[in-house]
């Protein structure tokens, strides 16, 4: 059960600032969708949840996120730490290409000095079974992961970043690059996950906020100092986003009048 | 705009139409001079040896006597054994050294170097190759070999050349097959790091984010995820690296000591079969000692083009597979 | 689960590893920069307005004929370049060998110069890429603008093996087809060698920077009507052809530095000769028989000559890089 709290959070890839600082809080066991048009620093944000911003050369960030009650940006964290606690998916699907299914799975695990053949199996089959990937992938295991479809790609990735056991999950465009099928498992599957973890997911689809969202923040981009900077423009129960928005900014983004 | 016909080709228009197939012609026909010149240069060699091969068959490789000269009391023979040990050994001491090395650079070049330092440093590692390999002879006997001797062969040899035959003293001029193998691992560093950086550049970013993303540090994720995904196009720089290897000849026989005695020690002068050809082929003695030099010549070709066959298999069968890969 | 025991050495190996990349890079850089110093330092021992001008001098004559201007001690012999030039024979004027002559002769400097070396190396390697130019440029032509034949495949695979092969094999192909067809050693003999290693050099660098003009000018010329060829040989050649230039210059500077098909093919020469059918001198030649001299004299010879080798080199290379940067474009 664990909330994150960002505050003052802001990304800069080296001299250039790419979001205006963020307040958010994120509700333990909910979804959040980050949703809002292109260049508005929603990766962005997402990638500084779990310190992988940092690994582009020249990028960093200001504030703070408290993940519970420890800060993830203070001064001695380790980010390779804090990334067994928040997990990530990323857009495009990936098989770690010289490994099995299993070792997909317990690469994190295995990373963690977990050994024990008994241990392993009981976390790869629950990381498998939490991404509604085990039924199909049980008997061949020590396949390739590259042998999968797109889908089952994305739900192998689901379960590599659930085997490390983290509280919070982290979703990149998750289902951008699969077809609608494959779009409605891993929704279903997010839909399942937030009772055990909480759940952040970027999109650039409203419709998929507005299914499987319980909170939605809106980033848009604002040109009016010069250079392109993205800014948090509102956020707020899901619903109530996309009926009544607050901001005007984000009435015209929802009807399709921007972005 | 449409109706504007460019008139300077509507007028010359079947000239220039024609002047298609001459460029065809003459650029495949060049083209196929550069297969031609490698079937020659087989077919050359295949028939000079001939001689010897026909005589001797796989003995000149293997046998262990290299007597070009007939006395009275033997005829002459040819096994270029002695060479083909010092070669394949000099070559696998090299590798030996030279490739954790170079995958070492390879990786930091591609992986870890800041930027700005990246390219410069890449130069300098590819500046090592156009050395001309008769100065690295030059340095190795006047500079590296006095230096090796001090600084590892004499007490090396002192200390445990009673009990590791290979270590064994004493030294003499101090040139020999691990000295050889040495100066050549520095030969051969940069045609591997260079191949294995590029290698690595090639393997795509989701690879190392999707490592990092599970808690991996950062060599972690270069061991266990980058360097895996490239190994092919690694093992492709290694083999290519052995190749540049079998077939120096400059700096192997100025520093191995052109002996043809197989001596048990990498410490003992011993020869390799370039620098056999090298030193004997335009005094041969004999046709026969000719076409048996041609032989051994003839064989270090076809090890090389086998090399580079499978290293660039290896390379292209990566390349492909990552171009077209996520 | 934090296991404390497991992050610290992970930690530990992980800092262990990256160093241990920045030290094999210095295992590169290291033995590069003593090379580079070692030459340069030893080397410019050698020179000397004389180290350029003149031609070889044996260190045991007193006496020192004057070959330049072609007055010979003795009658050149294209036979026997190093008849009545040698130490076996020694020249006509060698002095009485006591002990203290002797140790006078092993202990005087670098006598005579390399300046048969240093026009031999220009002219057997010059026209050596006259051999390779022609064949090297179209078939790199081929390869760009037809790259997807199977033919260009069997090409480019030809000129890997032509580039991977040992430089000795260069030089038995010419000897065994050449010098013991013609029963002489010769210039022209070389440059055939140096051309089959310099042919796939201009091969590939041909045909990497025709890839990198871009496909919109063949379009835009296709698009006003022009033939292919018309478009190749005035838009495509002109734009990529900076880049075919470095890749003469760095096939020049590897037929230069090459020792082994020379030894086979040349046999080499103690004067200056232009003829190109009989033997000639060569930087390389030079350096590898007086590094192997016993005379410490000859010795500072060879530094000499690797230094002037070293320099043709590094300056061929360094302008290669410099060239191809300021294109800016990134080429291997």
């Amino acid at each position: 059960m664990t909330a994150m709290y960002l505050s003052q959070l802001t990304p800069f890839y080296g001299s250039r600032q790419a979001v205006k600082p963020v307040d958010m809080h994120i509700r333990a066991n909910t979804v959040t969708a980050i949703i809002g048009p292109s260049g508005c620093g929603k990766s962005t944000v997402l990638r500084c949840l779990n310190r992988m911003h940092e690994t582009i050369q020249g990028a960093y960030a200001t504030g703070s996120v408290r993940l519970g009650d420890a800060d993830i940006y203070a001064p001695d964290t380790d980010p390779t730490l804090i990334r067994r606690q928040v997990g990530m998916v990323f857009q495009q699907p990936v098989a770690l290409r010289t490994r099995n299914i299993y070792e997909n799975v317990a690469v994190g695990l295995r990373l963690q000095g977990m050994n024990r053949k008994a241990d392993l199996d009981a976390a790869v089959e629950t990381a498998l079974r939490q991404a509604t990937l085990w039924d199909e992938v049980k008997d061949v295991l020590s396949k390739s992961g590259m042998a999968l479809s797109g889908g089952q790609q994305q739900r192998l990735a689901i379960a590599r970043a659930l085997a490390t056991n983290p509280s919070v999950l982290l979703l990149d465009e998750p289902a951008s690059a699969l077809d609608p099928i494959a779009t409605a498992s891993i929704e279903e599957l997010v839909t399942q996950l937030k009772k055990e973890i909480t759940i952040v997911i970027v999109t650039h689809s409203m419709q998929q906020a507005a299914r499987i969202s319980d909170e939605t923040a809106v980033f848009m981009v604002d040109t009016s100092a010069g250079d392109a900077i993205g800014e948090l423009v509102e956020m707020g129960d899901t619903t109530q986003i996309f009926t009544q928005p607050a901001d005007a900014r984000t009435e015209s983004y929802i009807s399709g009048k921007v972005g | 705009m449409a109706n504007q016909q460019p008139t300077s080709w509507s007028s010359g228009k079947s000239l220039l139409r024609h002047g298609d197939v001459p460029f065809r012609v003459s650029t495949v026909t060049l083209a196929s001079f550069v297969v031609a010149l490698v079937v020659l240069i087989g077919a050359i060699m295949f028939a000079a040896s001939a001689e010897a091969r026909q005589a001797f068959g796989l003995d000149v490789l293997t046998g262990q006597e290299w007597n070009p000269v007939e006395t009275d009391l033997s005829p002459p023979t040819f096994g270029a054994w002695p060479a083909v040990r010092g070669t394949l050994l000099s070559a696998l001491i090299a590798i030996f050294i030279a490739a954790p090395l170079a995958i070492g650079i390879g990786i930091f070049l591609a992986e870890l170097c800041p930027p700005r330092l990246a390219v410069p440093l890449s130069f300098l590692v590819e500046l090592l190759a156009a050395i001309p390999s008769v100065i690295y002879g030059v340095w190795g006997v006047f500079v590296f070999v006095p230096f090796f001797n001090t600084v590892f062969s004499e007490p090396v040899s002192q200390a445990i050349g009673g009990v590791v035959p290979q270590f064994a003293g004493p030294i003499a001029t101090g040139r020999g097959v691990l000295v050889t193998g040495v100066v050549m691992a520095i030969m051969i560093l940069p045609t591997i790091a260079s191949l294995t950086r590029d290698v690595l550049r090639l393997v795509p970013n989701t690879q190392r984010e999707a490592m990092l993303a599970v808690g991996a540090t950062r060599w972690e994720m270069i061991w266990l995820a980058v360097v895996p995904y490239a190994q092919a196009g690694i093992l492709g720089a290694i083999m290519l690296g052995i190749g540049r290897a079998l077939g120096e000849t400059m700096a192997a026989t100025m520093l191995i000591g052109n002996s043809q005695r197989i001596n048990e020690s990498w410490f003992a002068p011993a020869t390799t079969a370039a620098s056999l050809v090298a030193n004997e082929l335009t005094n041969s003695v004999s046709p026969l000692h000719e076409s048996a030099l041609i032989t051994v010549a003839l064989a270090l070709f076809g090890i090389t083009l086998l090399l580079n066959l499978g290293a660039r298999l290896l390379i292209w069968y990566v390349e492909r597979g990552m171009r077209g890969g996520h | 689960m934090h296991n404390t025991r497991n992050y610290t050495w992970r930690k530990l190996v992980d800092r262990l590893m990256r160093g241990a990349t920045v030290a094999a890079t210095g295992c590169a850089i290291i033995p590069l920069l003593a090379i580079i110093i070692y030459v340069m330092t030893l080397g410019a021992a050698a020179l000397s307005p004389q180290f350029f001008t003149d031609v070889y001098q044996s260190p045991e004559a007193s006496s020192t004929p004057d070959t330049t201007t072609g007055e010979p001690a003795a009658e050149f012999n294209p036979d026997d370049p190093f008849a009545g030039i040698g130490i076996e024979e020694g020249s006509g004027d060698t002095p009485a060998t006591s002990a203290e002559a002797e140790a006078a002769i092993y202990a005087a400097g670098p006598k005579g110069g390399v300046l048969h070396g240093i026009l031999g190396t220009l002219v057997i390697t010059g026209v050596g890429l006259l051999f390779a130019l022609p064949i090297g440029i179209f078939a790199g032509i081929y390869l760009s603008e037809y790259r997807h034949e199977r033919f260009a495949t069997i090409v480019r695979f030809c000129s890997d093996v032509l580039s991977g092969a040992p430089s000795i094999v260069a030089g038995v192909v010419i000897y065994v087809a050449v010098v013991t067809q013609v029963k002489q050693f010769s210039a022209v003999a070389g440059s055939l060698a140096l051309a089959l290693l310099m042919v796939p050099v201009i091969t590939r660098t041909t045909e990497e920077m025709l890839k990198l003009v871009p496909e919109s000018m063949r379009e835009a010329a296709r698009g006003l009507g022009a033939p292919t060829w018309y478009s190749s040989f005035t838009v495509v050649i002109p734009a990529a052809l900076p880049g075919i230039v470095t890749g003469v210059m760095l096939a020049f500077a590897r037929g230069a530095g090459e020792t082994a098909p020379l030894i086979l093919t040349v046999l080499g020469s103690n004067v200056i000769s232009m003829d190109l059918f009989e033997p000639m001198a060569a930087l390389p030649l030079l350096t590898y028989r007086y590094t192997e001299s016993p005379y410490p004299g000859e010795n500072t010879l060879a530094w000499g000559a690797a230094f002037v080798l070293m320099m043709l080199v590094l300056v061929m290379n360094i302008l290669v890089r410099v060239a191809t940067r300021r294109r800016g474009g990134a080429s291997r």
